[in-house]
Parts: structure tokens; C-alpha cells; sequence
């Protein structure tokens, strides 16, 4: 305490106090500056985005560049929307989650359970490392993985191989840290009476952590929702609805990464967006109000 | 604690009265099973990193062999058939000069969000609201950032008088430097409201003021979380792609200057990885690679350090970062 003492200056109270309020009033002016790209980003999505968006929006198919230049030429709303958008990235999302949460949970079950091992350590390090892997590097390696030697071509599976390794780390550490708050009397207790480690997982473990894996989880794909670098190296896109996970498929980032391309879809991209970043938000916040009731 | 039922696991085991039974038999039995599986999961982890480095390597061997250790400092970037030449230099300055003008564009911003969750209004309304806002930043996707810099940012940053139709190093910084500050708020502002209240109260009870009880008592013993949160942040910079890739240029040289164009490693992987093949796929997937090293050894440093903080990595593993 000293060294503050001697900072001090004791006797210029009124520099001092004057000091501390501009202090204040920088930390409060640029925290407003902060604050203010995100106000102005949602206030752009729904200004230029609202008008487009309908039941045909999330139900048709994208309209070829032609009949959006001549809508655009009538002065007319654009026709179409980005079903084969909402299905791909349904179907990538869904199956990273396939292939990753199950992964991710044990790994994490494996990492809470093992805490002092070498090989526990050693995976928590790697999956840290993975966690921190730009998306970009995920769309080369499911390339390489996928494109090149399993699907021989752009498809929704390599797509997904991309978004699981991306979701993997996440789910695990959270999995980890998850557990580590579950109060360990619960599990001595019934491991006391004899029950298998195995029903000790499954019906202790996972149950008690649940919310907190189910926020883990929430989080991990609200995060790869709105990934597009990988995909554009693994899934390409789609100008139609394609269900077939081994043929080139769109998602809702990709087409507005096309419609950013073409002049005459422009149009589109506002309203894109604005579905995508709610179901990103919509996601995110349904994951922190389960997150919050639970501390 | 964790240790304690391992080590109660191990008597069980080796426990004479284990292997009495049919009961105890038959819970031993799916007990390795169960931990089979459970280390199973963790080789499956340990694999797919093995393979990811594995593949980088392997795909990028040919272009080392062409064009040696020089490809790193070489600032040649050459598609023309023929006359084939690719160098990675444009691209990593780009990446480093583009991360660390974003740090530099962030740290007031986001710090002083920080001290105003952390501190001036900690556990207020407002604190919340303005938190609350501060992490919805985090749930933009990198593609909206890019939109919302190629036709908001820039248009203002040319009637500012900016050179090359506002594409450039710089736009590029300040979009990365918003997409960092939902990172780096939160981070700070965790590690500042760990700072003990004895510590802080010892020096307002000599009298000092909100601002020198933070410069004097706060930052310094946070100063360590803080730095990890920064460098961090700067991880996540370096591989950002959408937003930069539509906005910094993507013209293949050492930027010039502050307002010159350029390309980052993520960002030439984007644009270029469409008609690749042969060398030019082998020098993309060099520069993933190095790309893959450079954010490895980042993260690497910044976890290294955060882990005299056990709480904020909690904290970092349930906030999505």
C-alpha cells in the first residue's frame, strides 16, 4: 500500500476529484462507443431486411439472377426466398450435432473423471488447441478429409465434418466444467451403493449437469449457425433444396455470401441476415437463460 | 475431490472382495467397459487433432519442396501457369499488421466497457443492459460484420476521405476490432471483478479516489488476466475471414501503408481456394498450416498465462469464446 499512498496526493483534493469524474466520463463515453456498432448493425438488418421477409421468404427457393433483375427493375420486392438456405443449414447443423455432442460429452465425462492423468491433461490441452483453430483451417482439413477422399465432390457432409470439429472442443470443456460444479457427494452416494459406474453417468452425472450441458451444447452450434468460410470450401451451396448429404448443398451464410456476388440479388442479403443472426440470437439467449437458472 | 473417488475406484478394484461374486464380477465388467469407452473419446479427440496436423503437413509438403523455407518470406504471389510462384509474406504481414491495429482499435473500447461493468456500475441495470449488449456482439455472424462494413462502414469512411474505395487494412482493423471487443470486454471484466475488495477498500479507506483506487490497486493486480484476455482476442483476430475477406482489398501484396489494400492468410484461403489446385492448393494449405501454428502459439501463451485464473476459464468455456 505504499506505493499508492505515495501516488497520492493528499493535499489537491480538488484536481483530484475533478481527475476521477473525467475518468468516469471517458470509461462512460467509450463503453458508449462500444455499444454503439451493435445498435446500429440490428437497426440496418431490420430496416433494409423486414420488408422481405414472409412465408415465401423461408418456404421457396431463391429466384434465378434474371427474374430478381426484372423484379428489381419493376420496382418490385424480390421473389423467392432461401428455403434451400434454411434445409442445408438444418441438416449440416444437425449432423455436426450427431457427431459431435456424443464425442464431446464422454470426452468431457472422461476429462472430469481422469482430473490428475497425463492423457487427460494432454487432451484438455489438445482439445484447447482445437478450440482456438480458425474456421477457415476446419473448411481446408474436412476438404482434405472429406471432399477429397470420402464424398469425391462438395457435399453437406464435409460441410459438417467442419462444424463438428469446431462444435467438439466447446462441448467437451463445457462438459468438464460442468461436472466439476455437480457436488461429489451426489456421486459417492450412489456409487456407495454399488451402483455401476456406468448408471452413475447416466443417470447422476449427466442428469444433475444437465442444463449446464445443454448450454454447452446451445452455444456450440448458435456459434458454427453462422459459420461461412468452411463451408464455402466443403459444401459449396446449392440453387435448389438438396437433401442428398453427399452432393454440394447451400446454407443460409453461403447464399448470402451469393447474393453479396450477384448485383441483382442484393436485395436479399438484409433479410438473410436478419433470419440468421435471430436464430443465432434467439439461440444464444434461450442457452443463457437456462445457463442463468441454473446458478 | 475428483481424486478421492478415483483413488476409492482404484480400492474397489483392487479390493479382494471385488472380485467376489457374481454381482461384484459383473459390475467390474462394465466398469472397463465404461472406462473404455470414456478414454475412447478422449483418443477420438486426440486423433482428430493428429489429423489435422498430419493432413496440413502432408498437403502442404509440396509447396516447401518447390519453393523451400523461402515461401514464408517470399512476397511473390504468381497464379499464371508457367510462371508459377507463391510466397506467403502479403499474407502474413497482412494478418499481423490487420490483428494488431484491431488490439490497438479495441483496447480502449473494450477496456473501458470493462471498468464500467467491472467497476463504476458493477452489479446496475445499466451494467446489465450494457453487458447484455456487449455479448449480443459475439452472436453476429462473421458474414454480417462483412455486409455491414462493406456498405455502412465504408461508404462513412470514404466521406471521411479514405483512399481506395474505403477497402483496405484499415477498414478491415476497425471491423475486426468490433468483432474482438465482445471477447475482450468480457474477458477483462471478469478478471477486474475478481480483483479482492479488501485490497480495493484498504486503498479508498486512505482516501483515494474511484479512478486511482483502479489505476493504482485494480489493473495492477488484474494486469496478467488482462493481458491473457488481450492476447486471446488477438487469437480470435487472426483467423477471422468472412469480414475481412469482403472488405481488406484482397490485393496480394505487403500492405504500404495504413489505408493500402491488402490480403490476411484466412482471407486469401477464401478467395483463392475456388479455382485451386495442384501447387496453388498445396501453398493454401501452407499457409492454413502456418496460419494453424501462428493461432496455436497464441493461444497457447494467453491459456498459459490465464491459468493462474482457474475461474475465468470456467468462465472462458461457458461464454463461447
Amino acid at each position: 500500500m505504499t506505493t499508492v499512498i505515495n501516488k497520492i496526493d493528499i493535499d489537491n483534493l480538488k484536481s483530484r476529484t475533478l481527475k476521477d469524474s473525467f475518468y468516469k466520463g471517458l470509461v462512460i463515453v467509450l463503453s458508449l462507443v462500444t455499444i454503439s456498432p451493435i445498435v446500429l448493425i440490428i437497426y440496418e438488418l431490420i430496416a433494409k431486411g423486414i420488408k422481405q421477409i414472409s412465408f415465401d421468404f423461408i418456404l421457396k427457393t431463391p429466384p434465378n439472377s434474371y427474374e430478381a433483375m426484372t423484379a428489381l427493375n419493376a420496382g418490385e420486392i424480390i421473389p423467392g426466398g432461401i428455403a434451400n438456405g434454411i434445409t442445408g443449414t438444418l441438416i449440416m447443423v444437425i449432423m455436426a450435432s450427431v457427431f459431435a455432442i456424443p464425442i464431446g460429452v464422454v470426452a468431457g465425462i472422461y476429462l472430469y473423471e481422469n482430473p490428475g492423468k497425463f492423457l487427460a491433461n494432454f487432451t484438455r490441452n489438445v482439445s484447447d488447441i482445437l478450440q482456438g483453430v480458425p474456421s477457415i483451417v476446419l473448411g481446408l482439413i474436412a476438404y482434405i478429409w472429406v471432399v477429397k477422399n470420402i464424398t469425391n465432390g462438395y457435399s453437406a457432409l464435409a460441410g459438417s465434418v467442419s462444424l463438428a470439429i469446431m462444435m467438439l472442443p466447446m462441448i467437451v470443456r463445457s462438459t468438464e466444467e460442468t461436472l466439476k460444479m455437480i457436488p461429489i457427494s451426489i456421486k459417492e452416494a450412489a456409487l456407495a451403493l454399488g451402483v455401476p459406474y456406468y448408471k452413475v453417468i447416466i443417470k447422476i452425472l449427466i442428469p444433475t449437469g444437465f442444463s449446464g450441458l445443454l448450454t454447452g451444447i446451445l452455444l456450440g452450434i448458435s456459434r458454427v449457425l453462422g459459420e461461412t468460410a468452411p463451408l464455402m470450401l466443403t459444401a459449396l451451396g446449392s440453387t435448389m433444396i438438396n437433401l442428398d448429404i453427399t452432393k454440394p448443398t447451400s446454407a443460409i451464410p453461403l447464399l448470402i455470401w451469393e447474393f453479396y456476388n450477384d448485383p441483382n440479388m442484393v436485395g436479399l442479403i438484409w433479410s438473410s441476415s436478419l433470419l440468421l443472426m435471430i436464430m443465432v440470437l434467439t439461440l444464444n439467449i434461450v442457452s443463457k437463460q437456462i445457463a442463468a437458472r441454473t446458478k | 475431490m475428483s481424486n478421492a473417488i478415483s483413488s476409492l475406484f482404484a480400492g474397489f478394484k483392487k479390493s479382494p472382495l471385488g472380485d467376489l461374486g457374481g454381482l461384484g464380477f459383473k459390475g467390474l465388467s462394465s466398469d472397463k467397459i465404461t472406462k473404455a469407452v470414456l478414454l475412447l473419446s478422449s483418443f477420438i479427440i486426440l486423433l482428430v487433432a493428429g489429423g489435422m496436423v498430419y493432413s496440413l503437413v502432408e498437403g502442404a509438403i509440396p509447396a516447401f519442396k518447390e519453393f523451400g523455407v523461402g515461401f514464408i518470406f517470399s512476397n511473390n504471389w504468381n497464379p499464371t501457369s508457367g510462371s508459377e510462384n507463391y510466397g506467403a509474406l502479403p499474407f502474413i504481414a497482412g494478418t499481423i499488421i490487420t490483428s494488431v491495429l484491431a488490439l490497438l482499435i479495441s483496447f480502449p473500447l473494450s477496456f473501458s466497457a470493462s471498468l464500467f461493468l467491472g467497476e463504476y456500475y458493477r452489479g446496475t441495470k445499466m451494467a446489465k443492459v450494457l453487458g447484455m449488449m456487449v455479448d449480443l456482439l459475439a452472436g453476429i455472424p462473421s458474414i454480417v460484420y462483412g455486409l455491414w462494413a462493406f456498405y455502412v462502414l465504408r461508404p462513412f469512411l470514404i466521406s471521411l476521405g479514405l483512399p481506395n474505395q474505403g477497402f483496405g487494412v484499415f477498414t478491415a482493423s476497425i471491423i475486426l476490432a468490433i468483432m474482438i471487443i465482445p471477447y475482450a470486454t468480457s474477458l477483462s471484466n471478469e478478471i477486474i471483478a475478481m480483483v479482492p475488495n479488501e485490497l480495493k477498500e484498504a486503498a479508498y479507506s486512505l482516501g483515494a479516489t474511484k479512478s486511482e483506487v483502479i489505476i493504482n490497486v485494480t489493473i495492477p493486480s488484474a494486469r496478467s488476466g488482462i493481458i491473457a484476455g488481450y492476447i486471446l482476442s488477438f487469437g480470435r483476430a487472426l483467423g477471422e475471414t468472412m469480414a475481412v475477406t469482403m472488405i481488406i482489398g484482397n490485393s496480394n501484396v505487403v500492405p504500404d501503408g495504413l489505408f493500402s489494400t491488402g490480403n490476411t492468410m484466412a482471407s486469401v484461403i477464401a478467395n483463392q481456394f475456388g479455382e485451386a489446385d495442384g501447387l496453388k492448393l498445396s501453398s493454401l494449405i501452407a499457409i492454413g498450416l502456418l496460419l494453424f501454428l501462428l493461432t496455436g502459439i497464441i493461444n497457447a501463451i494467453g491459456k498459459f498465462i490465464i491459468k493462474r485464473w482457474p475461474k475465468i476459464i470456467r468462465f472462458y468455456f461457458q461464454n463461447r469464446i
